[in-house]
């Protein structure tokens, strides 16, 4: 078929596909952290005001100061203290059917934990929920040794 | 402090452009340079804002200065920001003595990439990101907890929606706009509880450019400059579940330092691309029920990322150089559910 | 407890990427086996590829014009670095040539040249791909190869460089 006026003026496109990963050094408490996962276990750090951060930081965000090596083991358990749904997951996300995002204060964290719940359906989701972790069959010390939470009933 | 003051400002707005960033910047770049009055020689600055990832290339920015000319050699500079900051690091450097003006532009196609998905990169790399968390369900996240800290409902939200679109009618740049009916946008099914489709930014294809004159000259080539009055911006730690998310720490402080209520705002145009960020920024500035927000629908009618910002402040001067007010407050946010916010004062003379 | 050391974050995103006006035509003159170009209308410059704006003068370029598919080479570098999906073999030449016509030099890649006789100056003809598998891309054009003219004078492309 002979080419129209339409298709000469017509811009082209192309899929351009990006595809990259880095290698991340972690340091002593992130480092830390992601041991613990290993374990099936999740780790904060304590302040020297004495807030539990979750997941640890290497600084307190309120004086600037170096955290140390005060770890706290915190959780596994944990209270969801807001949500959303995600009806159509996208591939990379952690759960392939609907399921929430939520932020989690675990017992014993001052701060709160992003992650997601697998609750099956909306209408279970709420804040104030209890929430436990479900572990990867072979943890490997990465934040998706958590595969997710569920609710703890 | 030098007076530095706003003496144009052009805009692009599409949902989907077909033109590529070069294609949309040019015009809006010659329309402000033009109408500025200021020879493209006597600009003493040119500074952009914008962001690789939309365009998945590195430095792509620098692809964008074809359409600006960097012949003779000009002073420039860019960031990986809105061009709000962009517009920050140009009134410094006026501040430095080193130039008396200053281009500044902004540029992005929000439409070639998954966007709410590609805004996961600017996540904690270690614990968020690797769970690919989209931008919109962040701020249900914040939505959620600012509905049920405050008591405010999802009518309030659709409230915020609605004058939005009715107010983006008038706007030849809004991609969404319409007189609404609120029990009918309340009817809409959820996106992302407990948000719906209208409360979040449309994807939006745009670029903004500004100059802006220090001093006397600003009043020579403008008829009603407007002058910079008050400038800071503050930001708060990545980490969501660091911050509370039902208040804005950083649009408070910012506020204070730009002297917002040194005296009257008659109106103020708000950065909020979620329809509860605009509750949350009202109360952090302190704005009364007294003073429009928006005049120009605001980031739910049109949101270029990486340009809403600018355009926020140029919308607010073109307002006030248009004798449609006398002082305006116009913000810009960055980073995942206003983790970073500019305050930015604007008075005519 | 032993602290894990790193770990390794993928990223993988997809685009659909639109060339814009002028590449556009620019690729669909490729895909014809002619190379396009375009004329400032201010400083008189020609730029291949075809890129819609003279970056100097930051105006439009709209006047088309097709160039020769020989040219200069104005500067090159012996790529000896291994690298992912490269089609070449290092150790290869990657060239900057003037096409007859031009202002504006652009990245290629040379063969049929032994590593030693690469020159600035040197003449080049593009190697197209069959006329069958001409598409809109810059792999219509296999790489340059020498040809048999005298070297160009470094005055006619020391502007170029």
């Amino acid at each position: 078929m002979a080419p129209t006026q339409a298709d000469h003026e017509a811009p082209l496109t192309a899929l351009h596909h990006l595809e990259y990963a880095y290698r991340r050094s972690l340091g002593p408490v992130l480092g830390r952290f992601f041991a613990g996962l290993r374990e099936r276990t999740i780790c904060g750090i304590r302040t020297r005001a004495g807030r539990v951060l979750v997941p640890p930081a290497e600084y307190d965000p309120d004086t600037g100061e170096a955290t140390g090596e005060d770890f706290v083991d915190v959780g596994p358990g944990g209270t969801v203290t807001t949500w959303t749904w995600v009806s159509k997951p996208r591939a990379k996300q952690p759960l392939q059917h609907p399921f929430a995002y939520a932020l989690i204060k675990l017992d014993g964290a001052d701060t709160n934990f992003l992650h997601a719940v697998d609750a099956l359906a909306e209408s279970r989701m709420r804040t104030g929920m209890r929430v436990r972790p479900r572990w990867r069959s072979e943890p490997r010390g990465e934040i998706a040794d958590i595969a997710c939470f569920e609710p703890e009933t | 402090m030098r007076d530095v003051a706003i003496v144009s400002f052009a805009q692009s707005a599409k949902a989907r452009e077909t033109r590529n960033e070069v294609e949309i910047l040019m015009p809006v770049v010659h329309e402000a340079v033009r109408n500025s009055k200021l020879s493209r020689q006597e600009i003493g600055f040119t500074c952009s804002g914008s962001s690789d990832y939309l365009q998945g290339q590195s430095f792509a920015f620098v692809g964008a200065l074809d359409a600006v000319g960097a012949w003779p050699p000009i002073k420039e500079s860019h960031v990986e920001m809105d061009g709000a900051w962009a517009l920050y690091e140009a009134w410094i450097k006026i501040q430095t003595g080193d130039v008396d003006s200053a281009l500044v532009y902004s540029f992005g196609k929000s439409s070639p990439g998954d966007l709410p998905e590609i805004l996961a990169l600017q996540l904690d790399p270690y614990t968020m990101t690797p769970l690919w968390p989209d931008a919109h369900s962040l701020a249900a996240l914040q939505a959620r907890a600012y509905l049920e800290a405050t008591g405010k409902s999802e009518r309030d939200l659709a409230r915020v929606v609605a004058r939005s679109l009715s107010s983006a009618v008038a706007n030849p740049h809004a991609v969404v706009s319409g007189v609404l009916d609120i029990d009918k946008l309340l009817a809409e099914p959820y996106v992302c509880s407990p948000l719906r489709a209208h409360d979040l930014p449309p994807i939006t294809d745009g670029a903004s450019a500004m100059v802006v004159v220090a001093g006397d000259r600003a009043r020579q080539v403008c008829a009603r400059p407007v002058w910079i009055r008050g400038f800071d911006h503050r930001i708060e730690p990545l980490g969501l579940g660091l911050r509370d998310l039902t208040r804005s720490a950083s649009t408070e402080i910012a506020a204070q330092k730009a002297g917002v209520h040194k005296s009257k705002v008659d109106f103020a145009e708000l950065h909020a691309p979620y329809s509860h960020q605009e509750l949350i920024l009202r109360a952090a500035l302190g704005l009364g029920e007294g003073v429009a927000i928006n005049p120009s629908g605001g980031a739910l009618a049109s949101h270029p990322l990486m340009v809403a910002g600018l355009i926020r402040i140029g919308e607010a001067a073109s307002r006030i150089m248009a004798g449609r007010g006398d002082r305006a407050v116009a913000h810009a946010t960055q980073g995942p559910c206003l983790q970073q916010n500019l305050v930015c004062v604007l008075e005519g003379d | 407890m032993e602290l894990v050391k790193s770990i390794t974050t993928p990223v993988v995103l997809d685009y659909e990427y639109v060339t814009g006006r002028a590449q556009s035509r620019f690729l669909r003159g490729i895909a014809q086996g002619r190379i396009l170009g375009q004329r400032c209308v201010e400083c008189r410059r020609v730029y291949v590829p075809s890129r819609g704006a003279c970056a100097r003068c930051g105006v439009r370029t709209e006047e088309e014009l097709q160039v020769s598919d020989k040219g200069t080479v104005t500067t090159f570098c012996i790529v000896r670095v291994p690298s992912e999906n490269l089609s070449f073999k290092p150790p290869y030449v990657c060239a900057a040539v003037l096409l007859d016509g031009a202002d504006i030099p652009f990245m290629h890649v040379l063969q049929e040249c032994a590593l030693e006789d690469v020159r600035m100056g040197m003449r080049v003809q593009a190697v197209w791909v069959p006329k069958e598998q001409l598409g809109p891309t810059m792999s219509s054009i296999r790489y340059f190869k020498p040809i048999a003219e005298p070297d160009a004078e470094y005055d006619s492309f020391k502007e170029h460089l």
